[in-house]
């Protein structure tokens, strides 16, 4: 089964790279763009689902500093329009 | 004798090797190596293992020598993680808390100031505190971050170690933390490089001391 983990900086925690790319905005004409947040996507195909919880503890999310989001199957979206 | 570990990616080993020959013996420990027997103490040094990938530290936790580290840890040898190092065993989780990306988000290396804090374990043997030390810093990921009541317990308990001296803090370390002990005060992280500040001629000989704290751990030992 496909699955794909999202990672995100725990709210609170100063985020230096979403910060670097909200000020870059307004220099492309961006205005009233606020809060951006960068994490990660882990894409990852698993026989046994239920082993992800604990791979994230354990391995991909560190929980004293990120959040995690466990999104299972093909089903969400890939950021490509619909036909 | 101290071991200084070696990962894919380690780059301040042989550094830490060369340190640690001044006050006592050193060699180097594969990350494959599990047996640490005869060892009096161990170094976790800087670079990035593994590559770093994912966050810095976190795949080099899971080498087979860091299972023999842990267990040497709990059994009250003497652990010192330098930078790479510190990143290591707190995502081993035997150190508290966590290192982000620099505030500033740019590689940092310059000496700095540090304060010595209050603090109790071996490393402390060698250091008086409120001493000031000029020791070298070289990092992306060195911001520590714990959450508010956790750095409170680690104050009152005489877990930190040192701090950056005031407008030194090189990355928004949480209260300008620059290195922590565990609860027993035997495993301490610490982002400067003491390996690089072992002789005048660089700059300093202020890290001495914590080469010289471990070695004397190997003579009482």
């Amino acid at each position: 089964m496909k699955a794909k983990v999202l990672i995100r900086p725990k709210e609170g925690i100063l985020d230096p790279q979403g910060k670097a790319v909200e000020r870059s905005l307004p220099a492309l004409g961006f205005e009233g763009i606020h809060g951006v947040r960068i994490g990660r996507l882990v894409e990852l195909e698993v026989d046994d689902p239920a082993q992800l919880d604990s791979l994230c503890e354990k391995l991909l999310a560190n929980p004293l500093i990120e959040d995690y989001e466990i999104v299972l199957g093909e089903a969400s979206s890939n950021g490509s329009r619909p036909a | 004798m101290i071991g200084v570990l070696q990962f894919p990616g380690s780059c301040d080993e042989r550094d830490a090797v060369a340190a640690a020959s001044r006050v006592g013996d050193a060699r180097l420990v594969w990350h494959e190596e599990t047996d640490l027997s005869g060892l009096d103490g161990v170094i976790v040094p800087g670079g990035f293992s593994y590559g770093d990938y994912l966050r810095a530290g976190a795949i080099a936790r899971f080498a087979p020598a860091m299972e023999s580290v842990a267990r040497f840890a709990a059994e009250g040898g003497p652990v010192l993680g330098i930078c790479n190092g510190f990143q290591v065993l707190c995502e081993a989780g035997l150190l508290p808390g966590a290192l982000l990306p620099n505030a500033e988000l740019r590689f940092v290396c310059r000496q700095v100031e540090l304060v010595v804090e209050d603090f109790s374990g071996p490393f402390a043997a060698e250091i008086a505190a409120g001493e000031r030390l000029s020791i070298p810093i070289k990092h992306m990921s060195g911001r520590y971050f714990a959450p508010d009541d956790e750095l409170d317990r680690l104050e009152a308990a005489g877990q930190v170690a040192f701090s950056y001296a005031e407008d030194w803090n090189p990355n928004g370390s949480a209260r300008d933390i620059a290195g922590v002990t565990n609860a027993e005060g035997n495993v301490l992280g610490l982002m400067p490089h003491p390996e690089h500040a072992v002789d005048p001629l660089t700059g300093s000989d202020d890290g001495l001391a914590l080469f010289r704290a471990v070695a004397r751990e190997t003579v009482t030992a």
